[in-house]
């Protein structure tokens, strides 16, 4: 029963075409600006608010992601909250697109796997949210370099650099929401609300139904204090369900060396700890390792849903 | 080797319950050109389908090239070129480059790609507009550019859904030549249709569907003869005479109706003209016309479907 040949043979053709596509696309170039701008705009108001306190901090150059000045907020929070729209407009027509195009059933009829056509468009889009993401991950150290005048730090580096990775974790995890639903989906309107509205239940409604959702499961008894740690770390398990939540936490852990937990600490815990000294990145990556684990599993679930029913689906309509 | 290029053997397709392709042989010899006739939804393009590998199939064989379409589906894609139904191609990219990305798909080299390209479009005669975005191409240069691509990956069977739904005639005929060449060159050529008037110049031998059956497979001949009941059909126009008192006399003659003024439709088991002309001039008749009325082949597929509706 094995499969003559690799079911990989044509990714990368297909992985190149997609990734050109995407850079000469009006679509990709219009969000591509709305990123730059609100980046620029975030990271030009935290350079003013680090000049005005100036202290000593040995990670700068991190401040650039995490400070926010009222009202924009920060660096981080911006890529939280836009990167998904990136990835949804990379793939939300991604599968059914090409149906509508009438182009599937010809290109199924190339000496290539199924497999290749999903794998070929995930990898593209991939490719040019990494470039995206290294294009911009540069500007912010030249625009620190230029107007803070220091040169960025190998903590700094190690920091933003895994930072960087997490966050491409993070938009694969919205490319592959947007490719399933663009698999299951025959209109590409659709498909695009659908994965829309998921991005705006989490991102901005999750932090307000969370605690809701949080209190039925496990309610606060007054005379019960540790139903009140219950009651906090289910309301953060629901939140948690999110990947913007993972993903703040990923940032937060990883930006703020000085930060110890991401979850609820008691005093015994915190005995012998100098609080505000910065933790090792390796020790700080090891905290959020569970978020990142998450975020890949979630990207890799619905991938392979996307994957499980386009491998199935009928060529024609 | 065999020279069956396609074998499928009881070929059943069902979507639930419904069978849409129901238990279907069809043997392809290789060189031929084979017109899948039938109505909308008669099973054509899921035949189709199921021979390419491209569904899978819920019973019976296949055999392409004497490999299994569903277990080497990329031995079989290689040698069978696909021209879907009102095909697609990138509109954003010129008529070359959608060429050039599936000879990428097919592992060619790009040198190797871009000689067969040229030599591709230049046979379908879209050299001058290669360069230009498939976005401007008319539906005719589409079919055309999609046969390029046949072309190009030096298909040895090629397989054409519908090939000229949607065509003024002048795009139609052009095409139909090119399909001709196709099989001269030793491809062979399987063909769907509703149309069998437009595909009967081209084709060898026919297979006409319906309701997911095939009814019948042979030459287009042999289809004539076997819709017909195999009488002799005969309209005759004479004046000053009874025309039928005349005929009744013949021998063989079945039936004698009139049909319009001094004309008459005679049904015979033999061809009778020759004798029933010199009867009738013997007697005195003004002969105007003769005819023996074929069975066009439209009108042979349209009562081949009437009597397949007719026993179901």
């Amino acid at each position: 029963m094995k499969r003559e040949g690799s079911p990989l043979k044509g990714v990368m053709t297909i992985a190149l075409k997609e990734a050109a596509d995407h850079m000469t696309s009006a679509r990709m170039h219009l969000i591509m600006l709305l990123v730059l701008l609100t980046a620029a705009g975030a990271v030009y108001a935290a350079i003013d608010q680090i000049k005005a306190t100036t202290s000593e901090d040995p990670f700068l150059f991190l401040k650039l992601f995490t400070v926010a000045r009222e009202p924009l907020p920060s660096f981080a929070s911006f890529m939280g909250f836009l990167l998904p729209l990136v990835a949804i407009a990379l793939g939300f027509d991604g599968v059914n697109g090409e149906y509508g195009r009438r182009t599937m059933s010809r290109i199924l009829a190339q000496p290539i796997y199924r497999d290749a056509v999903l794998f070929g468009k995930f990898l593209g889009s991939m490719l040019v949210i990494g470039i995206a993401l290294l294009t911009l991950w540069l500007l912010m150290f030249g625009l620190g370099i230029l107007l803070l005048g220091l040169p960025p730090s190998g903590g700094d580096m190690a920091r933003s650099l895994a930072y960087l990775a997490a966050t491409l974790v993070y938009t694969g995890v919205w490319l592959a929401l947007a490719l399933a639903f663009s698999t299951l989906i025959r209109a590409p309107a659709t498909s695009a609300l659908a994965a829309l509205s998921v991005w705006l239940i989490f991102s901005i409604f999750w932090s307000m139904i969370s605690p809701f959702v949080a209190s039925a499961l496990s309610p606060v008894d007054p005379y019960d204090p540790v139903s009140i740690v219950h009651a906090y770390e289910t309301g953060l398990a629901v939140a948690r369900i999110s990947p913007a939540t993972l993903y703040g936490e990923v940032a937060t852990m990883l930006l703020d060396p000085s930060s110890r937990a991401v979850g609820p600490v008691f005093m015994s815990q915190m005995q012998g700890a100098l609080v505000g000294a910065p933790l090792p990145t390796l020790q700080s990556i090891l905290i959020v390792w569970p978020q990142i684990s998450g975020l890949f599993a979630g990207m890799m679930l619905l991938f392979t849903g996307a994957y499980f029913v386009f491998q199935r689906q009928e060529v024609r309509a | 080797m065999s020279t069956h290029v396609i074998e499928a053997k009881g070929l059943t397709k069902r979507y639930g319950a419904v069978p849409v392709v129901d238990g279907i042989d069809l043997t392809v010899e290789e060189g031929e050109v084979l017109g899948l006739l039938g109505p909308n939804g008669a099973g054509k393009t899921t035949t189709i389908l199921m021979l390419l590998g491209l569904t899978e199939t819920s019973g019976g064989t296949v055999r392409v090239l004497d490999k299994d379409p569903a277990r080497e589906p990329l031995a079989v894609k290689r040698d069978v070129g696909y021209l879907p139904d009102s095909v697609g191609f990138y509109d954003n990219l010129s008529g070359r480059e959608n060429l050039r990305y599936t000879a990428r798909l097919g592992g060619l080299t790009t040198a190797e790609a871009d000689r067969k390209i040229d030599t591709a479009l230049a046979r379908v005669r879209l050299s001058d507009v290669a360069d230009r975005r498939v976005a401007t191409y008319s539906h005719g240069m589409r079919r055309r550019l999609g046969l390029a691509e046949l072309l190009m990956r030096d298909s040895r069977i090629a397989v054409l859904d519908e090939p000229t739904s949607g065509l003024d005639p002048q795009s139609t005929s052009e095409l139909l030549d090119l399909i001709r060449s196709f099989s001269q060159d030793g491809i062979t050529v399987l063909v769907s249709s509703h149309l069998l008037d437009i595909v009967q110049s081209i084709c060898s031998r026919v297979a006409l569907f319906n309701k997911g059956r095939i009814g019948f497979v042979g030459t287009v001949e042999e289809l004539a003869g076997k819709v017909g009941d195999g009488a002799f059909h005969i309209e005759v126009t004479a004046e000053n005479i009874d025309v039928a008192e005349t005929a009744k006399r013949i021998d063989g003659v079945s039936d004698i109706r009139p049909a319009g003024k001094d004309s008459w439709r005679i049904t015979a088991s033999r061809d009778i003209r020759a004798e029933l002309a010199k009867r009738l001039v013997e007697r005195g008749g003004s002969l105007t016309n003769i005819d023996a009325r074929h069975v066009s082949l439209g009108e042979a597929y349209n009562l081949f479907f009437k009597e397949a509706r007719h026993e179901a």
